[in-house]
């Protein structure tokens, strides 16, 4: 048993995807309620605590589509690891505004971007075998793992990540007033 | 109402004419269904199914379905609102509809009857189909994948117009909206800004040109208030017919 446990504290790690950070932000936007927070759970891996790997969680919140194969790799580690997983924000829950760039053939978009776009200086292919491979297409996260909860919005305000956190930890149902429900 | 015939709406009586439909009666009486492709203006469509309730046992589309005497109607149990979940949520994955990047987010019907249902999810496999924009038509665009192929456009250009501008061509998931141009393209077309086919789209498919963001998110129609109080978007969206109207993008 680790000291969060004994303390009765849950485990709670997050990742971003491929999203603009504005979810993470967004539960920032939770102001002083976050000294609260701190008492309900421990953060392991997450970019606040900047722990890179993930141990055995209880709640996993996953912000971002998948768009490459570290997406993959890593939206697959929480799923081995969080008992609960949860898609937050219109990136994870439908591929939000990076999915637009389905509509596009993926070498027709890197051709675009580094070899022919105006301004483009030393066009290039970028090739570092460390820049992990673009998928073919931007997939909402529940097309690659199982996703327990949903929470839509762009971002979910603070206030409806607030409420989805305090009921799924004290066992209530999850239930938004209609002011928190938005894909927007 | 003086027919006196009635039936019963999650146990309420509803007053009903001859030749009503259940949802032309629970409209009247303030009760409201679920619905995308009807606008009470005119004839029932029936093909987004949203309206599903349960008519003693069987599953009918409110907007179709003639109200009869003593009839019972299920319009709010957990097993009709899940069933219009499951309509929304294919109607979702099967088009590219990015909320935060539309112009028409918070006063999009197909968006607030989502809201309705407590829909969170998109549940099933996105098929990401890729449509394309007409933006051919000085006034109006057109985007391909936001249309739900309600039908309302072109009963709106062909009955009140009288221009039939817009028809739906092909059949199942092929199937797609078509402009009567010599071109196919929306600008050689009849179509004016005026119409009342530009005004009766509940998504944000076909748009006024040049007023997409005068209404900010979060002051938009079902920002704060669901559809059940608010009503269709298409009562917003009523275009002024001598000047440009300022409540188009409510």
């Amino acid at each position: 048993m680790n000291d969060a446990a004994l303390q009765g504290k849950l485990k709670l790690a997050t990742a971003a995807l491929c999203g603009c950070f504005g979810c993470h932000m967004s539960l920032l936007d939770i102001d002083e309620r976050i000294l609260k927070l701190v008492e309900l759970v421990e953060f392991d891996r997450t970019p606040l605590t900047d722990i890179k790997s993930i141990g055995q969680c209880d709640i996993g919140l996953i912000e971002g589509g998948v768009a490459n194969a570290e997406n993959v790799e890593v939206l697959r580690d929480f799923r081995k690891h969080c008992n609960i997983l949860v898609a937050i924000g219109e990136c994870a829950v439908n591929g939000g505004i990076p999915a637009m760039r389905n509509q596009f053939d993926l070498q027709d978009c890197l051709q675009e971007v580094y070899i022919d776009g105006i301004g483009v200086e030393n066009p290039l292919l970028p090739n570092d075998p460390e820049i992990p491979l673009l998928l073919d297409k931007v997939h909402p996260v529940h097309e690659v793992v199982r996703i327990d909860y949903f929470l839509p919005g762009c971002p979910p305000s603070a206030d409806t990540i607030w409420t989805f956190i305090n009921d799924l930890i004290e066992g209530n149902d999850i239930s938004f007033p209609y002011s928190l429900i938005h894909y927007d | 109402m003086s027919s006196g015939k009635t039936f019963k709406l999650d146990g309420k009586a509803i007053s009903f004419e001859e030749g009503d439909t259940i949802m032309d009666a629970a409209l009247r009486a303030g009760e409201y269904i679920p619905h995308l492709c009807h606008n009470p203006e005119f004839k029932p469509h029936g093909s987004c199914r949203v309206c599903v309730v349960d008519v003693n046992g069987h599953s009918m589309s409110a907007c179709t379905r003639p109200a009869e005497q003593d009839i019972d109607v299920d319009n709010s149990s957990d097993a009709i609102m899940d069933l219009r979940r499951s309509l929304l949520q294919m109607l979702f994955v099967e088009g590219n509809h990015i909320c935060p990047a539309c112009e028409k987010s918070g006063a999009c019907q197909l968006q607030a009857v989502a809201y309705y249902t407590r829909m969170l999810s998109p549940r099933f496999t996105h098929f990401f189909p890729r449509r394309s924009i007409d933006a051919s038509h000085p006034d109006i665009v057109f985007y391909f994948n936001r249309c739900i192929l309600c039908g309302l456009c072109e009963r709106a250009s062909r009955d009140v117009d009288g221009k039939n501008v817009f028809s739906i061509s092909g059949r199942g998931i092929n199937s797609k909206l078509v402009f009567n141009s010599p071109s196919g393209k929306l600008g050689d077309s009849e179509l004016s800004v005026t119409d009342k086919a530009v005004s009766v789209c509940p998504v944000g498919a076909l748009l006024p040109k040049h007023q997409g963001y005068e209404k900010p998110i979060g002051k938009r129609l079902y920002d704060t208030k669901p559809i059940s109080v608010v009503g269709d978007a298409a009562l917003y969206q009523s275009v002024n017919r001598s000047s440009k109207s300022s409540e188009s993008n409510e």
